[in-house]
């Protein structure tokens, strides 16, 4: 069965990226599965950075260790990955720049010349991904097809890549190794989406309606705001870039108090500094979205690379007490629905949700069939239209109610004032220095957390019904846990997994009885600390059997997975 | 026809003499004289003496932290520009605390007006220093005096080419009520920045020395507040003659909402109900192919 990898790796701005996704657009045409990550530093030029991408014949969430094709664009990527090369792997690097030793593994493709050749040696790229093609025994049509699609009808240039991609694809057909284990053939021409998960939050924040963006840039949450910031004339969006974070909650804030669907988006660092505006938000009883992409800290931290480190500071970030919703989406594909339902939840709740991100999640790309529209249902909750008026007589913006959902009313509608205030405040809203009634409005607040629990969906299982080992995952992790739930039962061990991707209001029923079916539970966690099982002991009062973590940067691997089973 | 009666709010918890009530009946008579209904007015304070403001008179209020004034009043304004948005801010909110937001207010040039309650020291917690406290006040937190210098708001605001630029007294109240006419109906951002004299905490300026030294900049006729370098000068005036009215404007500045696609037809707010098309959300993922 068709399992592939292929890592591409170079200096920053030498376009690793570029052949990775024109590739990953070539397979997914293909009929095939993609699955593909990047890897770099904080800095624009120089330093190692590197993309890889895995293929198969069925859905591929994970990378799993192992290259069968190394495309070196500098000497490091060789001496960094070489001893990741399966058997019979290949290493393509251009011999011509790059001086190395001669090795069975190494393919020398002159990519510059051939470049050149082709008219510019900025069509090095094309080069590279038609040589990998060639190598596979892979049509090139499809190559051609995907490279006209990006570079359109610039002059001559589409025209040109395809040129030096052919050149490319034909020396590797000729001098390649014709024992090359690993060749495949399109599957079908099925015309499946390849999507990273920065986009998918992005798309399904503009599918629920969102109107209104303010952010500050910060590594792994810029892609979203950059996403929708493109699609703001066509969509009639506004996107702003606030001076700071807290601006920019805070805009999104008054964005919303005065009507629209409004989000922020931010890293760990970022979300620092609107703590106060989500305490802000959880007072005025104003909906917001606020997108969560986390990275290493603290601090600076890592700045480029991944961690699920900020779990307990946003189910606690703000001082005193309101009611939230904390998602925790694992793929691009549940990323989209996610954004959906966080605005619904803002929306009927009328208080912060979140949305954690990271930048495993932000920055893959995963194949996915399709995204259904007419699953996304827009519900504004107690939304006061203008016409309304029967229900605008004697209103009280913060109108005290049995579920603690007061009707929302919007600032301009005749005949009424719409008052909110950060202070305590009574039913209308004014500021209040009265002990009771500030009982009463604190119990009014925390009663929407009744139904807000009620909208929590359950756990996702996967694998062994009563499993001997239970997985436990939450956010980006679901796809390096559920390979490895296969690779264990395809060794005959009973295992399962247990997937949060709504995680408060905590679901303890369900992730109490999960814990009681499995003889033995173990998180997996991108963090230090094991955060989710702190979380289930105190939710639930059950300790789990044993945390595996991973801190360093980098996802976890299925292998990884594995072996901290113990 | 609107009315002051029309504006009246519940009961104050400022100090007697306090300047906040002569400014509180000018936001009234100015809204009033514009024929602004409550409903079509949102105000938008911080944290402070001045934040309090809007509960003190009837319209919309979004009542925000201390400092973040500004940025909901932007987010409100772009999502429904239709609404006259003042943000109401004190000199420790807005010069200190959300200091960032004014330079970026001015840069956006967005339509609000951001009336400042400048009475050069902190209400709220007790009398401590403000960023425009001259130097030298002394304070229990800065016993020998502020070494800082003040900051000058009209001058920054000046500088930073803000297309709006006024200073008031509450002791000239009817003075007050015009500047704030005059910076509601200007398109753009535009400052009233209010001197107020605090009988609580601040014994270094109050009612007569304000009073001894403010002089009206229109009175004479002769003053152009579209001259950059003459507001400079007057912006600059502070010691012995403090000059009120309008310091600075520049009106050719395009404003914000003007500039944006999204509400060239409709505020936002309007265009947004019913959500976005299904068969167009289904075309755009043909982009993902």
């Amino acid at each position: 069965m068709l399992d592939l990898k292929i890592k591409i790796g170079g200096e920053a701005g030498q376009g690793m990226q570029t052949i990775s996704h024109t590739l990953a657009h070539v397979f997914t045409r293909g009929g095939l599965h993609v699955f593909s990550v990047q890897d770099y530093q904080s800095r624009i030029r120089g330093g190692h950075n590197f993309s890889e991408l895995r293929i198969r014949e069925s859905p591929v969430f994970s990378m799993t260790r192992g290259v069968n094709i190394l495309i070196a664009l500098n000497k490091e990527t060789i001496d960094l990955h070489k001893g990741e090369l399966y058997e019979g792997g290949v290493i393509i690097y251009d011999g011509e720049k790059i001086k190395v030793e001669a090795h069975q593994d190494l393919l020398s493709v002159p990519l510059d010349r051939l470049a050149q050749e082709g008219g510019n040696r900025l069509y090095g790229n094309s080069v590279a991904a038609g040589a990998a093609l060639g190598l596979l025994g892979y049509a090139f049509e499809p190559l051609a097809e995907v490279l006209r699609d990006v570079f359109g009808k610039k002059g001559t240039v589409a025209e040109d890549n395809v040129k030096a991609a052919r050149a490319g694809y034909d020396f590797t057909t000729r001098n390649g190794h014709s024992q090359f284990p690993w060749k495949f053939k399109p599957l079908d021409d099925r015309r499946r989406m390849l999507i990273a998960g920065s986009e998918a939050l992005a798309l399904g924040a503009l599918a629920a309606g969102c109107k209104f963006v303010s952010a500050y840039p910060m590594t792994p949450a810029t892609g979203i705001m950059t996403y929708l910031a493109g699609k703001a004339r066509e969509w009639d969006i506004i996107v702003e870039q606030a001076e700071d974070e807290i601006a920019a909650i805070t805009m999104a804030i008054g964005a919303s108090f005065a009507g629209v669907r409004a989000m922020t988006a931010t890293s760990g660092g970022g979300f620092c500094l609107m703590v106060e505006g989500l305490g802000l938000a959880g007072m005025t009883e104003t909906p917001i979205v606020v997108v969560e992409a986390q990275r290493p800290g603290p601090a600076i931290g890592l700045p480029t690379r991944t961690e699920q480190s900020d779990l307990e500071f946003v189910l606690h970030a703000s001082h005193g007490e309101f009611p939230r919703a904390v998602l925790a989406p694992g793929t691009s594909e549940e990323a989209f629905y996610t954004m959906a339902k966080a605005f619904n939840l803002a929306e009927k709740y009328q208080t912060p949700v979140i949305v954690m991100s990271d930048q495993h999640l932000a920055d893959s790309y995963w194949t996915i069939d399709t995204l259904d529209m007419s699953r996304i249902i827009i519900d504004r909750g107690q939304l006061i239209r203008p016409e309304e008026t029967e229900k605008l007589v004697g209103y009280k913006r913060h109108a005290i109610t049995h579920s603690g959902i007061s009707p929302r009313a919007l600032p301009g509608y005749p005949g009424i004032t719409v008052v909110t205030d950060s202070d305590e405040h009574d039913e209308e809203g004014h500021l209040t220095e009265d002990t009771g009634l500030r009982t009463r409005m604190m119990l009014k607040r925390m009663r929407k957390e009744i139904g807000l629990a009620q909208e929590i969906s359950p756990p996702k299982f996967y694998g062994a019904v009563n499993p001997e080992v239970l997985l436990i995952g939450w956010g980006s992790t679901y796809g390096a846990i559920r390979e490895a739930v296969d690779l264990l039962q395809s060794q005959g061990q009973k295992v399962g997994m247990m997937h949060l991707s709504e995680i408060w209001p905590f679901p303890s029923g369900a992730v109490a009885t999960a814990l009681e079916s499995a003889r033995a539970c173990f998180v997996v966690e991108n963090n230090a600390t094991g955060q989710l099982a702190r979380l289930i002991r105190r939710e639930t009062g059950k300790a789990v059997t044993g945390k595996i973590l991973k801190f360093d940067g980098l996802p976890f691997s299925p292998e990884y997975v594995m072996e901290g089973i113990k | 026809m609107v009315t002051l009666k029309d504006y009246a709010g519940g009961p104050t918890a400022w100090c007697p003499g306090c300047g906040n009530f002569m400014l509180l009946r000018a936001v009234q008579e100015a809204l009033v004289g514009l024929g602004k209904e409550p409903h079509e007015v949102l105000l938008v304070s911080g944290i402070g003496q001045a934040g309090k403001l809007p509960h003190y008179l009837r319209c919309n209020t979004f009542n925000s932290l201390h400092g973040r004034t500004l940025p909901p009043a932007t987010g409100a304004k772009l999502a429904n520009h239709e609404l006259t948005v003042l943000a109401i801010a004190g000199d420790g909110d807005c010069y200190g605390e959300g200091g960032n937001h004014f330079i970026h207010a001015i840069r956006r040039n967005i339509d609000i007006t951001l009336i400042v309650h400048d009475n050069q020291v902190y209400g709220l917690t007790k009398g401590q220093a403000s960023p425009t406290s001259d130097t030298g006040f002394a304070t229990k937190i800065q016993p020998e005096g502020v070494i800082l210098a003040p900051f000058n708001p009209v001058l920054a605001a000046a500088a930073m080419d803000a297309s709006f630029v006024a200073r008031g007294f509450t002791g000239e109240k009817d003075h007050l009520v015009g500047l704030i006419q005059k910076a509601v109906r200007h398109k753009g951002f535009a400052l009233v920045d209010v001197l107020q004299p605090c009988p609580s905490f601040n014994k270094l300026n109050t009612f007569a020395w304000y009073k001894e030294r403010v002089y009206k900049l229109d009175e004479g006729g002769k003053y152009d507040p579209t001259d950059r370098v003459a507001a400079f000068q007057k912006a600059q005036e502070w010691d012995s003659k403090i000059p009120i009215g309008v310091i600075y404007t520049n009106p050719k500045r395009p404003t914000m909402e003007e500039q944006i696609h999204a509400i060239r037809e409709a505020p936002l707010v309007k265009s947004a109900a019913g959500g976005p098309d299904r068969s167009r959300l289904e075309r755009l993922l043909e982009e993902f192919i």
